[in-house]
C-alpha cells in the first residue's frame, strides 16, 4: 500500500443532506516523529462525515483512526491538509474552543467531581445559567437512565454507569459531533451487546452526528450507518456495513471485516460476466467480473466462509456451474451454533467453512476426510471492483 | 489443623519485628521521657519521680516564644515550599518526559551530602566576607550594617532549602497518577488552560500538597540545626531550647517536658488540618 487510494477513500454513496458536512477533511495528513523518524499516522485524506451519520471508524490498532478522531476534537493539528466542522475551518482552532466533544476510551471523568458536577462541567465553562444547567443536566441523565445517580462519584459506579457518566457529560452540551474512543472497550461482553444498542438509541434520540472509532468490527457493523475501515494511514474502503461486508475493495477489508477466504487465479476464460478460474480438471472457481476483464489477467476472489457448501462426495453442482474445489479437512471446531472446517484446497489456499449446526446431529466431516467445497457463483466476490 | 493454627499466627509473625521494634525504640523512650518529665533533681545528686506537672508550667512559661517562634517559621517555611515545590513537580511531572527520572535524582542529589555539612556550607555561602554578601557590599546595593547569617530569613532560607524535596515528591506523585485523558477532557470540555488548571490539575494534586504539608511543616518546626548554624540568639528554636537543656544545662525534666509540650502541639496541629482538610473534601472544595 505505497499509494493512497483516493479514488476509494471517497464515499461511494454520498448520503450528505443539503449545507455542509458536520466534519469533512481535504487532504489531511499527519507525521509522528517516533524515535528520530518521520512517521505518516494519518496519510493524505479526504473523509466527509455527514450530519446526523453515524460514522465508524475501522482498523487495527495503529492504522491511523485515533488520530484521525484526535484531529477532529483539536488534540492534534495535521501536518497538512485542512479540517472543517461544519464547513468552518478550524484546523488551527484549539480543543476547547471547538464544538465537538469525546467519550475517551477509559471514560476520563474528572474523580473529584460527582455525576451532576461532572455532567454539568462543559456548560459551565459555556457560561450557562444555573437553572439552565439544572434542566439540561436532568434531562440528559434520563435519556441515559442514570437519575437519581447525581450525588454520586466515579468511583462509586460500575463500568457501564461510568461509560454513561461520560456519554452525558459529552452529549449534554449539544455539539456538532460526538467522538466516541473505543467507548465500549472495558465493558464486558453482555454489558456491550446492551450499551450498542443503547447508544444507536440515544444517537437516534438526539439527533447529533457520532464518530465511533473501534477495532471491533462487529460493533462497527451493527452500529453504523458507514464504515471507513483504515489500514497503515489511508483509509481502505468507504461505505455502508452491508457494501463493506459483502464488496470488500481491498484485501486487507476482506480479511479484516469478518472471515474471508481469498484465492488467487489466473482468469481461463470470461463467459455471461462470469470469469472461470481453474486449478485442476474439477477444481474450479466461477466469479462474476465487469466487462474489462480479460482471459489470462490474475484475480484475487474472496468467499465468504458461511456461503460455502461441504460435501463428502462428489457434488451433484458440478454441472450446473458454479465453484467447486476439493480438499483435505486440517481442523474441526465445534463452536455451538456453528462447526467451522479448516480445509487445504486444491487451489493453494486454506478454506474456513461455516457449517450451521440447524439439523445435523454429526458433523459433516472429520479431520482427514476428503471433501468438495461448492457455492453459487454470486458468492465469489472479486477484490477491488 | 496445624496448618490452620499456622494460618491464623502468620499476620501476627509477621508483625511482630516492626511491633518489638516500636515497643523498644518508641514506646520506651515515651514512657522514659514521660516518667523523666515528672521528676525533680540534679545531675549531681540524681532524679527522683514526684509526679512535678510545675516543671510543663515552668517550662511553657519560659520558653513561649521559641515555641511559638518555631511555629512561625514551620508555617512560613510551608507556603514558600507549597509555592517553589508546585511548580516544580508540575513541570516534571508534565513536561519531564523520558528523563523525569533523571530530574528527581538531581532533585535528591544533595541528600548524598550530609543534612549539618550541606547547611554549614550555607554558612559559608552566606557569611559577611562570603560570596554573597561582600560583593553587595562594595558595590554598595546593601549598608555596611548588612548581614543575612543570623537573620530569620537566613534560618528560614536553609529549612526551605533542606526540605525542598520533601514537598516537591509528594506534590509530584499526585500530579503523576493524573490521567492526561482527564486533562484533555477538560479541554474538550470547553475549559481553557488556566481553568483546566484551577477546575481539574490543582484539585487532584492537594492529596499531594497535604502530604507534603505533613512532611515538612513537622520536621520543619522541630528543627534545631539550621538555626544553630544560621541563626542567631534572636531565632533560637524550640528544638535548639530541648537539646540545649538535655546535653548542655542536663535538666532532663525541662527538656523531656519541652518535647512532650513540642509534640503535642504539633499532634494537635496535625489532627485539626487533617480533619479540616481531610483529602477528599479538600479536593471537593478546591474544584468550586
Amino acid at each position: 500500500m505505497t499509494t493512497p487510494q483516493h479514488s476509494v477513500a471517497r464515499p461511494r454513496t454520498a448520503p450528505i443532506a443539503a449545507g455542509h458536512p458536520a466534519i469533512e477533511f481535504a487532504g489531511v495528513h499527519k507525521n509522528y516523529l517516533s524515535h528520530g523518524e518521520t512517521v505518516a499516522a494519518v496519510k493524505r485524506t479526504d473523509l466527509a462525515i455527514a450530519q446526523g451519520e453515524f460514522f465508524s471508524l475501522l482498523g487495527p490498532s495503529g492504522c491511523g483512526k485515533t488520530t484521525t478522531m484526535r484531529m477532529i476534537a483539536g488534540f492534534e493539528e495535521p501536518t497538512a491538509g485542512t479540517v472543517f466542522l461544519d464547513g468552518k475551518d478550524v484546523t488551527h482552532v484549539s480543543a476547547n474552543k471547538r464544538d465537538v466533544n469525546m467519550v475517551f476510551q477509559s471514560y476520563a471523568l474528572f474523580p473529584h467531581l460527582n455525576t451532576y458536577q461532572n455532567v454539568a462541567f462543559g456548560l459551565e465553562r459555556k457560561k450557562v445559567g444555573k437553572d439552565e444547567i439544572k434542566r439540561r443536566v436532568g434531562e440528559i441523565l434520563e435519556i441515559v437512565s442514570l437519575t437519581g445517580m447525581e450525588k454520586r462519584s466515579p468511583k462509586e459506579m460500575s463500568g457501564g454507569q461510568q461509560q454513561r457518566v461520560a456519554l452525558a457529560r459529552a452529549l449534554v452540551n449539544r455539539p456538532r459531533a460526538l467522538l466516541l474512543d473505543e467507548p465500549l472497550g472495558a465493558l464486558d461482553l453482555k454489558l456491550r451487546q446492551q450499551m450498542q444498542i443503547e447508544l444507536k438509541r440515544i444517537q437516534r434520540e438526539v439527533g447529533i452526528t457520532f464518530v465511533y472509532v473501534t477495532h471491533d468490527q462487529g460493533e462497527a457493523l451493527t452500529m453504523s450507518d458507514r464504515i471507513a475501515v483504515m489500514n497503515a494511514g489511508v483509509i481502505e474502503q468507504l461505505g455502508s456495513p452491508r457494501e463493506i461486508y459483502e464488496k470488500p475493495a481491498t484485501r486487507f477489508v476482506a480479511g479484516f471485516i469478518g472471515t474471508s477466504n481469498i484465492v488467487d487465479g489466473r482468469v481461463e476464460r470470461v463467459e455471461g460476466g462470469l470469469a472461470l478460474l481453474s486449478y485442476t480438471a474439477q477444481d474450479r472457481v466461477v466469479v462474476p467480473v465487469p466487462g474489462s476483464v480479460r482471459p489470462g489477467e490474475k484475480l484475487e476472489v474472496s468467499i465468504r466462509p458461511e456461503k460455502i457448501d461441504l460435501h463428502r462426495g462428489v457434488p451433484p453442482v458440478t454441472a450446473t456451474g458454479g465453484s467447486v474445489l476439493s480438499g483435505t479437512v486440517t481442523e474441526v471446531v465445534y463452536h455451538g451454533t456453528s462447526t467451522n472446517y479448516t480445509v487445504a484446497t486444491a487451489a493453494g489456499a486454506d478454506f474456513t467453512v461455516f457449517d450451521q449446526n440447524a439439523s445435523n446431529a454429526d458433523d459433516l466431516a472429520d479431520r482427514g476426510d476428503r471433501v468438495y467445497l461448492t457455492w453459487a457463483p454470486q458468492h465469489s466476490y472479486m477484490i477491488g471492483v | 489443623m496445624k496448618n490452620r493454627v499456622k494460618r491464623q499466627l502468620a499476620p501476627y509473625l509477621l508483625v511482630l519485628p516492626g511491633g518489638v521494634w516500636l515497643l523498644i525504640f518508641f514506646a520506651v523512650p515515651m514512657i522514659t521521657m514521660l516518667s523523666l518529665s515528672l521528676q525533680e533533681g540534679d545531675i549531681v545528686n540524681g532524679y527522683r519521680f514526684t509526679g512535678h506537672w510545675q516543671t510543663y508550667v515552668d517550662a511553657i512559661s519560659a520558653y513561649q516564644t521559641q515555641i511559638v517562634r518555631s511555629l512561625i517559621y514551620g508555617a512560613i517555611t510551608t507556603i514558600i515550599l507549597i509555592a517553589l515545590a508546585f511548580p516544580v513537580a508540575y513541570w516534571i511531572a508534565f513536561h519531564g518526559g523520558k528523563r523525569k527520572s533523571t530530574y528527581l535524582f538531581l532533585l535528591l542529589l544533595p541528600f548524598f551530602v550530609s543534612f549539618v555539612l550541606r547547611t554549614i556550607s550555607w554558612r559559608q555561602i552566606l557569611t559577611d566576607e562570603g560570596p554573597v554578601v561582600s560583593p553587595l557590599k562594595s558595590i554598595g546595593l546593601v549598608g555596611d550594617s548588612f548581614h543575612i547569617l543570623g537573620t530569620p530569613a537566613a534560618v528560614i532560607g536553609g529549612l526551605v532549602y533542606n526540605f525542598l524535596p520533601f514537598m516537591v515528591l509528594p506534590i509530584y506523585v499526585a500530579l503523576e497518577r493524573i490521567d492526561p485523558r482527564v486533562v484533555e477532557a477538560s479541554r474538550d470540555l470547553y475549559a481553557d488552560p488556566i481553568t483546566t488548571f484551577r477546575k481539574v490539575i490543582f484539585p487532584l494534586a492537594l492529596p499531594g500538597v497535604f502530604a507534603g504539608v505533613l512532611m515538612t511543616f513537622v520536621p520543619a518546626s522541630s528543627d534545631y540545626v539550621n538555626s544553630e548554624v544560621l541563626g542567631s540568639s534572636g531565632t533560637t528554636m524550640i528544638g535548639q531550647v530541648i537539646q540545649a537543656q538535655y546535653l548542655v544545662n542536663s535538666d532532663y525534666p525541662t527538656a523531656s517536658a519541652l518535647s512532650f509540650v513540642l509534640m503535642a502541639v504539633l499532634l494537635i496541629g496535625v489532627f485539626t488540618y487533617a480533619r479540616m482538610l481531610g483529602t477528599e473534601d479538600v479536593m471537593k472544595v478546591a474544584a468550586r
